[in-house]
């Protein structure tokens, strides 16, 4: 029993990691119809923000637990900073222009962020096991999980409601679903649709800002990092559907528990597994779990 | 008669000077290991800094006996730094390109990248001398003219490993492994799981889990390797993979419930320190960095390193050296038989079952018909003392011990019992 459970908290937590990537994801596809391959970097970037300010806090001899705040504080400045850069200085310049050719200025955006950190923090890696290791840990049956895992999955399911409030209860966020739904016509009835541009991958940046940032305590900061990321949560935005942030709840817990099966039961298929789910969910849905159907322009 | 002394002074000393150039040609060395991606901080730039310190040192003659001559026998030698980065189709372009501009290669760090190359090698004619890479496959499935590997395979990393924990802890019973998903982390999972199935029949394998390269986060393997009640638990992870294996696990009691083998762990002594939980077992690849013999020329090497750099040398610094040795012994050899600027045939025939001395201890080019090194190995355990990471209960074995014999296939020689 005991058995179970650790491998549907292990899946879980690995959904919860994967959603905070999907979620921003998700949030600039559906509203800008851009898959941003950038994203990648903004996660690396939200870990190598993180490990620099929380390690320099530390270093000064701070409290502990202020590392935490730090994390926090990385995530906003790399969506603070990356977001309006990326979107004023680049994309906007881009709008109209064909998805594939979105896809590639993203592309294009990743490697030159790639090199760009490389250049900044060099190619030795960086740790900041503090605040993974501060909490201690609980027992799940004779096995020993890190209280840190409660947090991201806490962090996690916080984000998911923060943002699903949103967009469904405020009138900034109603503006938001009528330019997802139709962008001139919401420009015509007079929405600023630059500045709902502006703010969405802002705040897509801030929350692959916020995985980097949250993963940072958990592994060696190297460069590369944000090139798996960015490939699983493609996967995990596909099974739920392009634009829906349910579907990419859904998609993530999907992929993580499924995931976490593997590795317990059938450590062979592991890699197999999550490209297995998305090529079963596309079979019974071509445009994945949530995808709404597009409304047909004449 | 003036006129005729000068015209006469002035051609002496034009043929002095030609003759002089000619003594300096420059030798120059491709050289290739990993400026950029995840393999550049633990392995490409430590054996890049390697390289340039001692190509420096060599050429000011500042190398201590027996590598006092300048250069390469009195030849300054001259490094094209050449990025690993991007793949074997990348360096196969990469390395056609290479072999028209310098008179040799030494590089390679990844085993894909060396199985990739060594044919082309041989294609092109150009002497290659693979430093790091550890794959067993290059000179046991294939034979190899212009191609020559100065650092040991990773087969004596293994069977080193199951050795050392066995002679430890005779009583054991199970084993699990967690490798990465490639040619590197197959082989030495094969290695290990074979060495410890003919020392101790009947050991139990409880799990075995590959995880992606670079893959990061290892949550549900370590609850799996928890769950698994192995007595031991092999790694051969690198980079920041094994970091994260070491702070995701140490916390969550892997290495305190299990004994733990990090058979590539020592670059990570570094880098985490007094991180690595008391009790984990670690190999260098070879007698490299904390586990070199304490001889004066290590001790040189270590002080030089560090005096640049700031930080101690790790194995990869070490192997990149001994491919600079093990070529200007090659070089030398061929001059003393009588070539002053030999050529590549006579430095080739040099460098078969050539014996020198390397940085961490004597290496012979005695595997794969005098093309591959063996060196001895060492294995040791991680304790912190006074807040510092040592490395404590250290033992060497022969390299006739951890090493097939010439013409046997790694996998075969351990399943036979480790027959000579």
């Amino acid at each position: 029993m005991s058995n179970i459970v650790s491998v549907l908290f292990d899946g879980v937590v690995y959904s919860s990691w994967l959603f905070l990537m999907a979620a921003g994801l998700t949030l600039i596809y559906g509203v800008m119809k851009i898959l941003n391959i950038a994203h990648g970097s903004l996660y690396a970037l939200g870990a190598y923000v993180a490990a620099t300010i929380a390690g320099a806090w530390l270093a000064a001899g701070h409290a502990a637990i202020g590392s935490y705040a730090m994390l926090a504080v990385a995530a906003l400045l790399v969506g603070a900073v990356m977001g309006p850069l990326l979107e004023r200085g680049l994309l906007r310049w881009m709008y109209g222009k064909d998805e594939v050719v979105l896809l590639l200025v993203t592309y294009a955006a990743f490697l030159v962020l790639e090199d760009a950190i490389k250049l900044v923090w060099g190619v030795e890696s960086m740790l900041l096991p503090e605040p993974y290791a501060l909490p201690g840990n609980f027992q799940i049956g004779t096995l020993a999980y890190p209280v840190y895992n409660l947090i991201l999955i806490a962090v996690a399911v916080a984000v998911g409601l923060v943002l699903a409030a949103a967009l469904y209860r405020t009138r900034q966020g109603k503006l938001l679903l009528a330019v997802i739904h139709d962008r001139e016509m919401s420009a015509a009835m007079g929405i600023n649709v630059d500045r709902v541009y502006l703010v969405t991958f802002t705040v897509g940046s801030m929350l692959a800002g916020l995985g980097g940032a949250l993963t940072a305590p958990t592994i060696a900061v190297s460069p590369g990092i944000g090139v798996e990321v960015i490939v699983l949560s493609f996967a995990v935005v596909v099974v739920g559907g392009l634009g829906s942030l349910g579907g990419a709840a859904l998609g993530a817990l999907m992929v993580g528990i499924v995931r976490s099966a593997a590795v317990r039961y059938w450590p062979e298929a592991e890699l197999f597994t999550i490209y297995f789910v998305m090529a079963l969910v596309l079979i019974a849905r071509p445009r994945g779990l949530f995808s709404a159907p597009e409304a047909r322009k004449i | 008669m003036i006129r005729w002394f000068i015209a006469l002074s002035v051609s002496i000393l034009c043929a002095l000077a030609a003759a002089t150039a000619s003594a300096q040609q420059a030798v120059k060395l491709g050289i290739v290991t990993f400026l950029s991606g995840p393999a550049a901080g633990p392995f490409g730039v430590p054996a890049r800094n390697g390289f340039e310190l001692v190509a420096e040192m060599l050429n000011g003659g500042r190398v201590p006996a027996p590598y006092a001559a300048r250069g390469f026998g009195g030849n300054p030698i001259e490094l094209v730094m050449i990025d690993e980065a991007g793949g074997p189709q990348k360096q196969v372009a990469e390395f056609r390109n290479l072999a028209q501009r310098v008179d040799l290669v030494i590089g390679y760090i990844s085993s894909g990248d060396c199985l990739a190359i060594a044919p082309v090698a041989e294609e092109l004619k150009k002497l290659t001398v693979l430093f790091d890479c550890g794959t067993p496959r290059i000179f046991e499935d294939a034979a190899y003219r212009y191609v020559f590997r100065t650092g040991p395979h990773a087969t004596m990393d293994n069977t080193a490993a199951a050795l050392y924990v066995l002679e430890r802890h005779p009583n054991l019973k199970s084993i699990a492994g967690i490798n990465q998903n490639y040619a590197w982390g197959q082989d030495s999972w094969v290695d290990f799981e074979a060495a410890m199935k003919t020392l101790k029949p009947g050991i139990e394998v409880k799990t075995s889990q590959m995880t992606k390269l670079f893959a990061g986060q290892f949550g549900a393997e370590i609850s799996t390797l928890l769950s698994s009640g192995a007595d031991v638990i092999h790694s051969s992870f690198w980079g920041g993979d094994l970091e994260g294996l070491v702070l995701q696990g140490a916390p969550r009691g892997l290495f305190q419930k299990h004994i733990v083998v990090l058979s590539a762990g020592e670059p990570a002594i570094n880098r985490l320190g007094n991180k690595i939980p008391d009790g984990t077992i670690i190999g260098a690849r070879g007698p490299f960095g904390p586990f070199a013999p304490d001889t004066e020329f290590n001790r040189w090497f270590r002080n030089a390193f560090q005096e640049r750099y700031g930080v101690p040398p790790n194995y990869a610094s070490y192997k990149a050296v001994n491919a600079l040795l093990g070529v200007k012994s090659a070089y030398e050899k061929a001059q003393k038989a009588g070539a002053a600027n030999p050529n590549q045939d006579q430095i080739m025939a040099a460098f078969e079952n050539l014996a020198f001395e390397g940085v961490g201890g004597a290496v012979k080019m005695s595997l794969g018909r005098g093309h591959q090194a063996v060196m001895d190995n060492a294995i040791g355990t991680a304790k912190t003392v006074g807040g510092e990471l040592r490395i404590v209960d250290l033992k060497r074995y022969p390299a006739d011990r951890v090493n097939p014999p010439e013409g046997a296939k790694s996998e075969a020689w351990i399943k036979s019992g480790f027959k000579k």
